[in-house]
């Protein structure tokens, strides 16, 4: 169990605690704070709002938006909308799965990636797509992904120049 | 009351009562798959859909309430073809390796493939990948075959109130688990096998270890002996076609010896042993004023552990007294061995039990080594048992009565109505009530703590002075008690009881964890009752009349809550984290 996180949940939990349905809009807060949910904080939220650990993670796991693990560095995002995936991104998935060795929703051991899928990145003009950070790549082949990914990895930075 | 027409038939019934309920009225059975009667509709399945005839709108029968001049059609080609589809739907999300299962012949979703002749799978297959988790040693979780009823989330949830289950994630995803990727050994899990008595499926069921046994009877180095828990005779025969509640007490001892047992033994006599430890320590502290009152009933491991985890701040009212069957444990590795003459080592003790729980009890502390050896080497659920009587090829029903072996096989009314919620008051009261006056009590049988209400309180007189109890079965049911203990001690007023019992599962272990499927309020009725006639038939009502308890305590163990009894027969509690990751 980690302890290593302090962080100050009894003034969230104290402004919502009377609240109905306050479970959730304290777990946007402190996913808002941390980039995740810790464990350790649900823990901690079990016993300040009387609600058991079961609950609390029947709530984190039935909303996509909450997360369980810190996120990565970088989040790479799969464009799977209708123009993107007729233009090849499943086999661009393909080719990330292989090289970061995690799926969609999971984070690379050296914390540097995370994958994502997501629908429409409106720039169909640019398919197939793949946003990394904030930038966004599009026109890619398979043997793109290769490249792409080690700029990141290597440098700590983008380096090359959105297409 | 309403009146409404099912499939042409009128119908008379209270207000309320759902469409399923009603149906049951005009001798029509609705399938049912995700209802069960112990627990609120869930209506997930959707398999009990009927329509109503003016429009043709389709209800669920579990949990829509009939009303006035309802016309309900409950069975026709288009609901059977709905109904069909559903299991397919079920089926597309199973793995179907029924052969192998845990639950292969009583499948609650076997026996709707099997009825709706489903001979194709129409639909795409999508099964979840999740491992097995057999980490608790007690009970079995196959993820993978979970149809999600719901049944054990709202069993574990609400029914013990241990929150062990959870549905995690959603749609098609949505998984039992603890929370958060554990293990269920790590989670809260308190063992008790609730939620594998309730699962219509394969995906959750006890640690088979037969095996084991099996093993121990082939070892010609072993001397095997074996004990059935009171609660045991009464249901071992709905495997072979009894009713629940037979009792069936001396053909299950003639079973056991044919297949291969040295020695049978009755964890009844166990029971009579802890009456006269805990009656004991009930005088101690209720007249001698040593210890903490209320003092609470200790025979259920489940308990133990609900308690251990979530109210540690109780430990000081816990009997110290251990569970019959580890008392029958120990003493079969000392004062057996001892008359008998056998080296204590090559004593294979087996207990069969209506408890998944008592798995996990037998290593739980070292004072269940405290012959030197641990003293029960496994322990069997009354289901297991039942399997093993199969591949014995017994032919159950037909074999004959035997008795017990002595020295731990003679019991009395006291020990065998354990297996009863309130049994274990019942016979403590008998017993106590002879060691505070030095007279029997004129009327042994103490109605006021039978029966299945959830928290029974009441109170007797022993010489003048009342004698406040409460007995609760059903975790979610201990809340109010102990809470009423807390109020006490907060305000500094007098407690409210001075003795509870406590049993994790409703009904008693006669409903335990470990018990043949199926159960509900009215078979956990029929094995209390078969319980408390056999106690009603016995010559001997009081634990301590038992010539062989007193033979035990003058040849052996001195006297209750003596040094060697200390040894022996007693343990302790410790508080224990309710998550472990």
């Amino acid at each position: 169990m980690e302890t290593s996180v302090v962080p100050d949940i009894a003034n969230v939990v104290e402004k919502w605690k009377d609240k109905k349905g306050n479970l959730i809009m304290i777990l946007h807060e402190i996913q808002n704070q941390y980039g995740y949910v810790p464990r350790e904080i649900s823990f901690q939220l079990s016993k300040l709002l009387d609600v058991p650990l079961a609950r609390i993670y029947e709530v984190l796991t039935f909303y996509n938006y909450f997360k369980l693990k810190p996120p990565g560095k970088y989040t790479v995002s799969v464009c799977m909308g209708t123009a993107c995936y007729l233009k090849g991104a499943p086999e661009l998935l393909e080719e990330l799965h292989h090289i970061l060795g995690i799926k969609e929703g999971e984070t690379t051991k050296d914390g540097m990636f995370q994958l994502e899928i997501v629908r429409c990145l409106g720039c169909c003009g640019l398919a197939p797509v793949v946003k990394i950070g904030n930038k966004i790549y599009g026109g890619l082949k398979r043997s793109d992904i290769v490249n792409l990914l080690s700029q990141y990895s290597k440098e700590g930075a983008p380096v090359a120049q959105p297409v | 009351m309403v009146k409404a027409v099912i499939n042409g038939i009128p119908i008379e019934v209270e207000e309320g009562v759902t469409i399923l309920d009603a149906a049951r009225k005009a001798q029509i059975n609705i399938p049912t798959l995700c209802k069960h009667p112990d627990l609120t509709s869930s209506a997930s399945c959707g398999i009990c859909v009927v329509k109503l005839k003016k429009n043709n709108r389709m209800f669920r029968a579990c949990c829509t309430p009939i009303e006035e001049g309802m016309e309900i059609i409950t069975h026709d080609p288009e609901i059977i073809e709905i109904r069909r589809t559903v299991v397919e739907l079920i089926l597309s999300n199973h793995p179907n390796d029924c052969l192998k299962c845990g639950r292969n012949n009583n499948c609650e979703l076997q026996k709707l493939v099997a009825d709706f002749g489903i001979r194709e799978e129409h639909f795409d297959k999508f099964v979840r990948d999740i491992p097995k988790d057999s980490s608790t040693g007690t009970i079995v979780l196959e993820a993978s075959k979970c149809i999600k009823c719901g049944r054990c989330v709202d069993v574990c949830q609400n029914m013990q109130d241990v929150w062990a289950l959870s549905f995690l994630e959603r749609g098609i995803h949505t998984r039992i688990s603890p929370a958060g990727d554990i293990k269920l050994a790590d989670s809260p899990c308190v063992r008790c096998g609730q939620c594998s008595e309730h699962c219509p499926t394969g995906a959750i069921f006890e640690f088979d270890e037969t095996s084991k046994v099996w093993e121990g009877l082939m070892d010609p180095e072993k001397y095997c002996v074996v004990q059935i828990a009171p609660a045991v005779r009464v249901s071992i025969g709905e495997s072979f076609g009894f009713q629940p509640g037979v009792n069936l007490t001396k053909k299950t001892y003639a079973l056991l010896r044919r297949l291969g047992f040295k020695a049978v033994f009755d964890t009844s006599f166990g029971a009579d042993v802890t009456i006269m430890e805990e009656a004991s320590e009930f005088v101690e502290r209720f007249v001698h004023k040593k210890g903490t009152l209320p003092l609470i009933t200790t025979c259920c491991p489940a308990w133990v552990d609900f308690m251990e985890k979530f109210h540690p701040d109780m430990i000081d009212h816990f009997s110290s007294c251990k569970s019959p069957h580890e008392i029958m444990g120990v003493l079969s590795k000392t004062y057996f061995a001892r008359e008998k003459k056998i080296d204590p080592e090559k004593v294979f003790m087996v207990s069969i039990m209506p408890c998944t729980a008592k798995k996990y009890e037998i290593t739980r502390t070292d004072e269940m080594f405290a012959s030197g050896y641990q003293d029960i080497d496994v322990v069997l659920t009354t289901r297991e048992l039942a399997r093993m009587v199969k591949q014995a090829g017994l032919d159950f029903a037909q074999l004959p009565e035997e008795e017990p072996d002595h020295v731990l096989g003679d019991y009395t009314g006291g020990g065998v109505i354990f297996g009863a919620t309130g049994g274990v008051m019942e016979a403590a009261l008998r017993t106590a009530y002879y060691l505070v006056t030095e007279k029997q009590f004129p009327k042994v049988e103490f109605e006021n703590v039978r029966g299945l209400k959830g928290v029974k309180e009441t109170s007797i007189k022993i010489d003048d002075t009342k004698v406040n109890i409460a007995i609760a079965h059903g975790l979610s049911n201990v809340e109010y008690v102990l809470n009423k203990i807390r109020e006490a001690k907060k305000n500094n007023q007098p407690m409210p009881y001075h003795f509870i019992e406590v049993m994790a599962c409703p009904g008693g272990c006669v409903g335990g964890g470990g018990q043949p499927y199926g159960v509900t309020d009215a078979i956990r009725t029929l094995r209390s009752k078969g319980l408390y006639a056999h106690d009603d038939a016995m010559k001997l009502r009081c634990s301590h009349d038992n010539p062989f308890v007193q033979k035990l305590y003058n040849e052996f163990l001195g006297k209750p809550l003596g040094k060697r009894s200390h040894e022996l027969l007693h343990t302790d509690y410790k508080a224990r984290p309710v998550y472990r990751k």
